[in-house]
């Protein structure tokens, strides 16, 4: 299992990468998604896949009976998804901005607009 | 898709939505759940009366500012830690207390509840200062295309 | 005031403050008080923080009792309080000067909760006990920054905040790789625990792979060769206050997580990891200053020095002895308020000329005299000429560099102390000494009408003052230097505290 994991998190970050590279702002952002998705997952695989039980106190017991999963990875993947998110809002909102301000999403005309001395 | 059907599903949904987002928020200390999923839920149940009526979003403009609601959360949750610094404990330091109910049992009363309370208004604050920002948006660029 | 106090306060006196500069009504004045009085605090509470370090050795609180592998740690050696000071120290600066500089419309906006969030999550960044708190803290500290850059909705702020932006986020992603890549190999991110537990690993080879990811990623956050093409790209956008708020802040929380990561955390393969620190910081400092002998705008060849000066700090961690770690904090302290005295000196200088342009320039010399002044300071403090507090600091890291043998970096961070010196007087000579370009008579005529005020004079003022006290009185920062470096290479007191093990 985790060899497909480890495939897809290659294949994630390979495309986010390339978007990255694209001119168009908008695959910028996309790019973006995608590498915060190749994160997470490298996140949960990289921390051991098992199969367990959630890390929960049954009634009446004072720990979570083994075995459990390891509950802060899982912490860590959901407070990243949801900066990633937030971050990601903002970018749009950029990006939206932008395109509006120069009428395209081309980022060579973004720069065209530069005075001579700074091309 | 039928917006009557939508329309009535959604009237029905919403209420019992918001309430299942609540109890999802005061179970959530000992079992799963918790103001995050409970603000989310909320605002999926608004979110579903915004998508099936927005001719009336555009009449009753929200009365809550959404920023606000999230601002609001963020101090409440602050605030939620405060306490224990007074008893010269770390910040955010649980304190329960047992308040006894006429029928003999017990209501566990505590201030992660209102850090909960406060995660809730906060997530619900900023989804939906998002969306209506989107929805916004999009309303000012019809008008620009029509207009 | 109790430990869990003190180091509560700083992040809570801001983000509250935020908070509340949030809900004010949307007029300048309650903002701005509100944002002058939670800086006052932070500088009252940092300045408390540090004394009560230097009585008591490092303090440590676990937030909510969580006990500490597993819960939420704020710790502050002497490193961190000194940081939280100065944040609160910059923070007043900074707002006193928006308040004389900005529009009114933008600083009844989100400006000063902006300014807020950012500087709390720089105090986060300073305080935090654990690896991934610090990734949180970095994106609350980024997240304030992307919109303050934007914010005056200018299509060459738009441009550079897309620059910066992305940079920053591969940055983060490359960040939190390594947090995560970290947590698989030691089963743990709260920094005491791994400075325990790194050591004992069977694969060693692997901490040194995750301990290079950390370098990527803080070194692009720090603006580090060969990572810094956002900086340059982006500072000179926005307003003067806000670009000052940046250079002093934003980029030092990258060196200092460097310095927390590679003191604490991954010693283990020092011939590796600090041979290319050192590389990274001759090379930073050098093509620092040479991309700025080639501007002419003020701001872009300020934001060039940030770069070069960067490259002293790295090269200082590059050495870790005891001496150089020293060298490296007076460095720093004195380099923020020198760079950001010399900002805050540009975005007066274009008041009085209406440009950024030193080609456009001219004459200020005889025109604002008080003005001409108070850039010489922190320009001669920042090149490191005697008697100010630059040269102490660099004096000191050029000896650390000759005790260790290391004389190429020694002979580098000298030529470009020449060639910053070369800089500063472009400057000088462009912008004060020759005569105005358009009007070649000027030379000898009265100074012109243009009057910069108080409100953008006096922080200008305070911040050459404390140069001046800092150059004069360099020993007490000298010794507090080398205590706080003393306990960065002696970790046993900070593993200590965290983990409350009997020594």
């Amino acid at each position: 299992m985790e060899r497909y994991l480890a495939l897809s998190i290659g294949a994630l970050f390979t495309a986010g990468f390339y978007c990255l590279l694209r001119r168009s702002t908008v695959r910028l952002a996309l790019g973006i998604v995608l590498l915060g998705h190749a994160t997470n997952l490298l996140l949960f695989t990289v921390n051991g896949l098992q199969r367990a039980r959630p890390p929960l106190v049954p009634e009446g017991a004072e720990a979570p009976t083994p075995p459990f999963a390891d509950p802060l990875p899982q912490a860590f993947i959901l407070t990243a998804i949801v900066i990633t998110f937030g971050l990601l809002a903002l970018l749009l909102v950029l990006v939206h901005r932008t395109e509006q301000a120069v009428g395209t999403d081309d980022t060579q005309a973004l720069r065209a607009e530069l005075p001579d001395s700074e091309r | 898709m039928n917006p009557v059907v939508l329309c009535t599903v959604a009237r029905m949904m919403a209420p019992v939505l918001l309430l299942f987002s609540l109890v999802l928020t005061v179970r959530g200390h000992d079992s799963p759940g918790g103001g995050f999923v409970g603000g989310l839920l909320a605002t999926a149940a608004f979110t579903l009366l915004l998508v099936a009526q927005p001719e009336e979003l555009v009449r009753r403009r929200p009365r809550v500012d959404p920023t606000r609601l999230a601002i609001t959360g963020l101090l409440v949750a602050l605030g939620s830690g405060l306490p224990a610094l007074f008893l010269g404990r770390p910040f955010l330091t649980g304190l329960w207390a047992q308040v006894p109910l006429p029928g003999g049992g017990a209501l566990k009363l505590g201030t992660p509840q209102l850090f909960d309370a406060g995660v809730y208004l906060l997530v619900l604050g900023t989804a939906m200062a998002f969306i209506l920002g989107l929805l916004h948006g999009e309303e000012e660029e019809a008008r620009e295309r029509e207009g | 005031m109790t430990p869990p106090l003190l180091l509560t306060l700083p992040l809570l006196v801001c983000l509250g403050s935020a908070a509340l500069a949030h809900l004010c009504p949307r007029r300048a004045w309650p903002r701005r008080g509100v944002a002058l009085a939670a800086m006052l605090a932070l500088t009252a509470v940092g300045l408390l923080l540090l004394v009560e370090v230097r009585r008591q050795g490092v303090l440590a609180v676990q937030l909510g009792e969580w006990a500490a592998p597993f819960g939420i740690t704020l710790v502050a050696d002497l490193l961190s309080a000194l940081l939280v000071l100065i944040a609160g120290v910059m923070g007043l600066t900074v707002v006193l000067y928006s308040a004389a500089t900005l529009a009114p419309e933008l600083e009844a906006g989100a400006y000063y909760a902006l300014v807020l969030v950012l500087v709390g999550g720089v105090c986060g960044g300073f305080l935090t006990g654990d690896l991934f708190n610090l990734f949180v803290w970095f994106e609350v500290m980024l997240g304030a920054s992307f919109v303050l850059l934007a914010l005056e909705a200018k299509q060459e702020q738009f441009e550079a905040t897309l620059k910066y932006m992305t940079l920053s986020l591969v940055g983060s992603a490359v960040l939190l790789t390594a947090v995560g890549m970290l947590y698989g190999v030691a089963g743990t991110l709260n920094m005491a625990d791994l400075a325990t537990r790194l050591p004992g690993l069977e694969r060693p080879g692997l901490v040194s792979t995750v301990a290079v990811l950390f370098l990527v990623a803080f070194s692009l956050k720090a603006g580090a060769f060969p990572l810094f093409f956002w900086l340059p790209a982006s500072y000179h956008t926005p307003p003067v206050a806000v670009t000052t708020l940046f250079s002093a802040l934003l980029t030092k929380v990258g060196v200092y997580a460097l310095v927390r990561t590679f003191t604490l955390l991954f010693t283990q393969d020092v011939g590796l990891t600090h041979t290319v620190l050192l590389v990274m910081g001759g090379l930073t400092m050098v093509t620092g200053v040479l991309g700025a002998v080639a501007q002419y705008d003020v701001r872009r060849l300020l934001s060039f020095h940030i770069i070069s000066q960067i490259g002293y700090l790295l090269a200082g961690l590059g050495l870790l002895t005891q001496e150089a770690l020293a060298a490296l904090i007076a460095f720093l302290v004195h380099y923020i308020f020198a760079k950001s005295a010399l900002f805050l000196v540009s975005g007066a200088t274009a008041r009085a000329s209406g440009t950024y342009d030193l080609q456009q320039m001219g004459n200020l010399y005889r025109s604002h005299p008080l003005l001409a002044a108070l850039f010489f300071v922190p320009a001669l403090s920042l090149a490191g000429v005697p008697p100010f507090s630059g040269f102490f600091a660099k004096l000191a890291l050029i000896r650390a560099a000759l005790r260790a043998e290391h004389w190429l970096i020694a002979g580098t961070a000298a030529g470009v102390g020449l060639l910053t010196l070369f800089s500063m007087m472009k400057i000088w000579r462009e912008a004060f000494w020759k005569g105005h370009p358009q009007d070649p008579a000027a030379k000898q005529e009265a100074p012109s009408s243009v009057n910069v005020g108080w409100g953008v004079l006096g922080p200008c003022a305070a911040l050459a003052l404390v140069m001046g006290v800092l150059g004069l009185g360099a020993r007490p920062l000298l010794e507090l230097a080398d205590a706080a470096a003393g306990q960065l290479l002696e970790p046993t007191g900070y593993i200590q505290a965290v983990l409350r093990r009997p020594p």
